[in-house]
């Protein structure tokens, strides 16, 4: 099997066998673990294989490049492929200690699957319909996990999420049927010659701003962020930490790739415009998260500020600003996951996510505290964690192109995250237990389950302290990456010239 | 055919702006029909030359339709589709759960 296809092959394999067991539980766990365990190191071969031979497509049905549709990996995608990998091992892990019976029995881990198979899709498409088609797979997985369970704050969330993406591709299936209107193709490295040699860029800009909007709802952008903290702390937490790390990326991916490969931002209009709205998104977010009160929502206003930090990445437009947004992006998927991970553990511990009446993890669970500790310190960005260098890419990349007002955001956010992040610690970890009158406390959970979500947590902390000790040889990928969004050619030869 | 287009994005909208949820779920349908016909105009509209080349012919009617534009469509109509019934179906069950099909009283999730 090709190299290049494995990561959508084998999830929507796995898939199909986990439908086959789907009464048998045992089998489906199996299955999960062996399909995403296998997807994650067929993803690292990936991206060892076009570090070393340079960018590879593939055009699927033999059908030459600017007609058929091309499935092509650079190294930016073929990161984000590695990173959405990791993570869903780590969920499926993390999902076999909740034991959720319920949800298994309706096709938890096949949705889980399929999910995973229209990240990857979306992260190694050429082509801005078939992006749509992977967008949308990616999404109908979404909305069954969302609303699996049908408790009443899960429908309430699926509705507004289900609603506006609804409306965002709507958003992007007519800006893509514009586009090819006016250019007459619609696979990406065309269209990037296409645009390039047309004079009057008027009517594309305004192309170019629907795919901003469409992008920026899904990849939560101010002012288009408020389904996400509406939703994102229904579901159960397993599914939240998956839809946190992986979902808003895909759009802030999208938001990469379009932008720079098609419509390279303009420093007359679309730079400055994605400049504010980055750092308004940053602002927002972080403000959000200072006033919420309960674990997963907080967490979820900070997707929302950090997804500013990316999106300032590609607005600066320098080689090391993206370098940049490429290891913040990488930082945060799985710094990202793993909070969520932790919060889910204190809800399953506890039965509860109010911060107010939480108290005392430290003393009962030292080691659980230590290992919120670490993404959320990587998080805030303390070094020598993974943020820290992430941040201060971001930052020297900011100052060289002398954007001030965004750096001076940039830091102090950084710092009200600081602050809500000891907001955190201090209530839910090192305050005393609240005198608890709990006689609905659920069952404490078996050691052996436990020991499972722990491992889930104990994996992605680990790759974050790799992350922040190997800064150097990872951010030389994270540059080398950023040198191929920022000099689009080789990705235009190998789509459109190395026709198999 | 734009003016088509045009009414139905703004009838789709204004129907999006309602509390009612059967009424919002119309405006969805709607707006993504009024996509569907934008792509369809966009991808250029003529009358009689289907896009098969005649057997003594060698080259392509120069005036003949575009067929990938309807191809793209078709896919579209599938999605939006299915994506419809799941919706559908999800706004029955929160109106099962909540009672109400105003969308301003599902406001326990917010921030």
């Amino acid at each position: 099997m090709n190299l290049l296809l494995a990561p959508i092959v084998l999830p929507l394999l796995f898939a199909i066998l986990a439908l086959f067991a789907l009464h048998h539980p045992r089998a489906q766990r199996a299955l999960a673990l062996a399909g995403t365990g296998l997807l994650a190191i067929v993803s690292v071969a990936l991206l060892l294989s076009v570090r070393a031979g340079g960018i590879v497509a593939v055009q699927v049905g033999h059908w030459p490049a600017p007609f058929g549709i091309t499935i092509v990996a650079d190294l930016f995608g073929a990161i984000m492929v590695v990173l959405a990998s990791l993570t869903g091992f780590a969920i499926a892990l993390y999902s076999i200690g909740v034991h959720d019976r319920a949800r298994e029995r309706h096709g938890y881990y096949p949705l889980l699957l399929v999910l995973l198979m229209g990240v990857n899709g979306a992260f190694l498409t050429g082509d801005l319909f078939n992006l749509y088609v992977w967008f949308e797979v990616m999404l109908m997985a979404s909305f069954v996990l969302l609303a699996l369970g049908c408790e009443k704050p899960q429908i309430e969330g699926a509705v507004k999420y289900v609603a506006l993406n609804f409306f965002s591709s709507a958003l992007f299936l007519a800006a893509a049927g514009l586009i090819y209107g006016v250019l007459g193709t619609l696979n990406m490295a065309d269209l990037a010659q296409k645009v390039a040699a047309v004079e009057d860029k008027r009517l594309l800009t305004s192309m170019a701003l629907l795919l901003l909007a469409a992008f920026g709802i899904k990849a939560a952008m101010f002012p288009l962020f408020f389904w996400l903290p509406a939703s994102y702390h229904t579901p159960p937490p397993a599914v939240s930490a998956l839809f946190a790390g992986l979902l808003t990326k895909v759009g802030v991916y999208a938001l990469i790739r379009t932008f720079t490969l098609i419509f390279p931002l303009e420093p007359t209009f679309t730079q400055p415009l994605v400049l504010w709205l980055a750092a308004l998104t940053m602002i927002t977010g972080v403000l959000g998260a200072a006033a919420q009160m309960e674990f997963r929502r907080v967490l979820s206003f900070h997707i929302v500020s950090q997804i500013g930090y990316m999106i300032m990445g590609l607005a600066l437009f320098t080689p090391l600003a993206l370098a940049g947004a490429v290891f913040y992006i990488m930082h945060h998927i799985i710094v990202k996951t793993n909070l969520f991970l932790v919060s889910g553990v204190v809800h399953y511990l506890r039965g509860t996510g109010e911060l107010k009446q939480l108290g005392g993890f430290y003393r009962a669970h030292p080691w659980i505290a230590i290992l919120f500790l670490i993404p959320a310190l990587s998080l805030a960005g303390l070094p020598p964690l993974s943020g820290f260098f992430a941040k201060l890419t971001l930052i020297v990349a900011g100052l060289q192109q002398q954007a001030y007002l965004i750096v001076g955001a940039a830091l102090g956010v950084s710092l009200l995250t600081l602050f809500s992040m000891t907001k955190i610690w201090g209530e839910v970890f090192w305050k005393a237990a609240p005198g608890r009158p709990e006689p609905d406390a659920p069952p404490a959970l078996e050691p052996a389950r436990l020991r499972l979500m722990i491992a889930a947590i104990v994996l992605l902390a680990a790759i974050t302290v790799v992350i922040g000790l190997a800064a150097g040889p990872l951010f030389t990928l994270a540059m080398e990456a950023a040198g191929q969004l920022m000099n689009p050619q080789p990705y235009i030869e190998a789509v459109l010239g190395g026709a198999p | 055919m734009s003016i088509i287009v045009g009414l139905l994005y703004a009838a789709g909208i204004f129907l999006m702006q309602r509390r009612n949820m059967v009424k919002f779920l119309i405006g969805l349908a709607l707006l993504s029909h009024g996509a569907n016909l934008l792509i369809f105009t966009a991808g250029g509209l003529t009358r009689g030359h289907p896009p098969i080349i005649a057997e003594d012919a060698t080259l392509a009617d120069p005036l003949q339709a575009d067929p990938l534009p309807q191809a793209l469509i078709l896919t579209a109509i599938v999605i939006s589709f299915a994506v419809l019934a799941f919706a559908l179906i999800l706004f029955l069950r929160a109106y099962q759960t909540t009672k109400t099909d105003d969308l301003h009283d599902l406001r326990s999730t917010d921030a």
